[in-house]
């Protein structure tokens, strides 16, 4: 079970309490007003004690959570959008989703991982884990951002790529490799933004970019909590520890100036406001996208070079 | 050219004072080694060809025709998480590095092989098995970069278990960092052939391994991105012998070659020859030949 649903249901009893007796005191003629100020006071308190400060391993619980938007979302939140299938050589790989897109009027290349939202859904997606292949349409639709002067947005949200036998049989290093390697290069604006899970490698091969964007209770890790917890001591159950010594919420990333921009969270998550949330997210790439796009192809792939650059060099 | 000081301590080392210590059994075929005999066979079992994983310098000194000019060694990692399990992650660090005689998972420089001047990193699985931290992902950076200015072809050699966890999120991004300085350098018409080596997989095998202008892998590497655990602990059930073999790689396409490591320096060598197109010369580059011992060049050398 999720942590952060199980730390909700207290609060979203009260929520059904204090509707319930908003619906009663519509019908009946008594004043209920301070009845259900004090609740509501209530769940305030309660809402701020749970949410106000959240531990690493309750943001990866969030970062989770059965109701936040998707990649998905954020697709179908676009002016338009137009996807295009398949890697040309194997499959379309489902967990990602990409293809020419209207955001706020500019055309842009979008591409987003999902993970789908009911169970079927899911294992359409393969619970958001990318294949080779899902790499390979990356490296396809950069390819072609890059020979239309299209910029490239990303949604970032994955536990990792695919670690089946088929992946490996199909080079899923190779696959990852060359996506950040098409990256590298484009000569086109590139904004990524975390919108949930940013686990390991394969989260990285959609965020080798200009700007990095990350809503304020998704994560970034090396690793998986889980998988860091199984390397370092050969023990996946020991992943709330992991999730402690990663460095992992947008704080310490932002920190870390692995992460450019913050977006805020409504207090309880972005599943309390997925439409404000999704349109927030929008207009923060929006505005990366306005101040990159003025900026001349070499000097943007400099930049590029430069921000990665300094990531764990010696201090000068 | 005068033998460098670390090679000269590497090779007092090759004959333990310790009998017992003289030998090794053979992981393989289970067949006891005298240690010495095993170095000189280039660290292959001379009764199966099991090939044990080599220290980098023992690497470094089977390959290059006289001396090895390191860059990056001076590098030094931190404590940028303040990491503590068990120990503290520089205790971790300070034990590998007694352990290993390495100041890091990568050895960075300038040599010459049959010839021509390269610029040639070797990884090492004896420093906390290989992972790329910062260190590792700057060290590989500054050799793309040097090799660049230099116009040299570029030789890396690769044993990781992936992206160093201790390191955290910094260790992911020098897979984005090496990306760009491998990119850069291949734009710029420079030759790279990377050489995966037992064990190659996770950040590293997804980054500059694979990024090569051509991929080497020696014989029976286990090569993969998911490690071998966490694969069957996903599937439940047990993997074929061969999976993750650079045989099962090449089988596939993934890989150009397999490679014997006898016949290793001699394919290097070879392959360095049809790139001599992509060496132009630089400034500086007289110097650089003269410091790793190699012949001057005439123009036609270069034609």
């Amino acid at each position: 079970m999720n942590a952060i649903v199980e730390r909700e249901k207290g609060l979203i009893e009260l929520e059904q309490r204090i509707a319930a007796l908003k619906t009663h005191a519509a019908q009946q003629p008594v004043d209920m007003t301070a009845e259900i100020r004090a609740l509501e006071t209530k769940y305030a308190e309660i809402q701020r004690e749970v949410f106000g400060t959240m531990t690493p391993w309750q943001r990866v619980n969030m970062a989770r959570h059965p109701k936040r938007p998707l990649g998905s979302d954020y697709i179908a939140a676009l002016d338009q959008f137009d996807e295009l299938h398949g890697d040309r050589h194997f499959r379309d790989d489902r967990a990602i989703v990409g293809g020419f897109a209207k955001l706020r009027g500019r055309r842009v290349i979008a591409i987003a991982q999902d993970k789908g939202r009911d169970t079927k859904e899911k294992v359409l997606r393969n619970f958001g884990m990318p294949s080779p292949e899902g790499y390979r349409k990356v490296i396809r639709l950069v390819q072609l951002a890059d020979h239309l002067g299209l910029p490239v947005v990303t949604f970032v949200d994955t536990s990792g790529a695919d670690p089946g036998i088929g992946s490996e049989e199909r080079a899923q290093a190779e696959a990852i490799a060359q996506s950040l390697y098409e990256l590298a290069d484009a000569s086109v604006p590139i904004v990524a933004t975390v919108i949930g899970e940013g686990g390991s490698g394969g989260a990285l091969a959609l965020a080798l970019a200009d700007r990095v964007l990350m809503l304020e209770h998704a994560v970034y890790s090396v690793a998986s909590p889980e998988g860091a917890a199984a390397i370092l001591w050969g023990d996946a159950g020991r992943a709330e520890e992991a999730a402690t010594r990663l460095k992992l919420t947008s704080d310490d990333l932002l920190q870390f100036g692995i992460v450019d921009e913050v977006i805020p969270e409504p207090l309880g998550g972005a599943h309390r406001d997925p439409v404000g949330v999704v349109a927030s997210v929008l207009a923060a790439v929006d505005n990366a996208l306005s101040a990159l796009t003025v900026v001349a192809p070499e000097e943007l792939r400099d930049r590029r070079y430069r921000k990665f650059r300094r990531i764990g060099a010696p201090a000068t | 050219m005068p033998m460098p000081e670390w090679l000269r301590l590497r090779r007092a080392e090759a004959v333990p004072a310790d009998q017992a210590a003289q030998w090794t059994k053979c992981p393989k075929c289970g067949s006891m080694i005298y240690r010495p005999d095993l170095a000189a066979n280039a660290w292959v079992c001379p009764n199966c060809s099991h090939h044990f994983r080599m220290h980098a310098f023992d690497r470094i000194s089977m390959l290059v025709d006289s001396d090895f000019v390191e860059i990056g060694g001076e590098l030094l990692p931190g404590d940028p998480l303040g990491w503590t399990d068990k120990v503290p992650y520089p205790q971790k660090l300070q034990r590998d590095r007694e352990k290993s005689k390495l100041t890091e998972g990568v050895v960075c420089g300038f040599a010459s092989i049959g010839g021509t001047p390269v610029a040639l990193g070797v990884m090492d699985f004896n420093f906390r098995g290989g992972t790329m931290g910062t260190v590792v992902g700057e060290r590989i950076t500054q050799l793309f970069e040097s090799a660049r200015e230099r116009h040299l072809p570029c030789i890396v050699f690769t044993a990781s278990g992936g992206a160093r966890m201790e390191e955290g999120m910094l260790a992911l991004m020098q897979m984005a960092k090496t990306t760009l300085a491998v990119r850069r350098f291949h734009d710029d018409g420079g030759y790279y052939v990377s050489v995966l080596t037992d064990p190659t997989t996770g950040g590293v095998s997804a980054s500059f391994a694979f990024q090569a202008d051509v991929i080497l892998a020696e014989a029976r590497a286990a090569i993969g991105f998911a490690g071998r655990r966490v694969i069957e602990q996903t599937i439940r059930q047990k993997l074929p012998e061969n999976f993750q073999t650079a045989e099962f790689l090449l089988e596939k396409g993934a890989i150009d070659m397999v490679v014997e490591r006898s016949e290793l320096k001699g394919k290097l060598m070879r392959l360095l020859d049809y790139g001599i197109g992509a060496q132009r010369p630089a400034n500086g580059r007289a110097a650089l030949l003269r410091a790793i011992g190699a012949p001057p060049e005439s123009a036609e050398s270069r034609a």
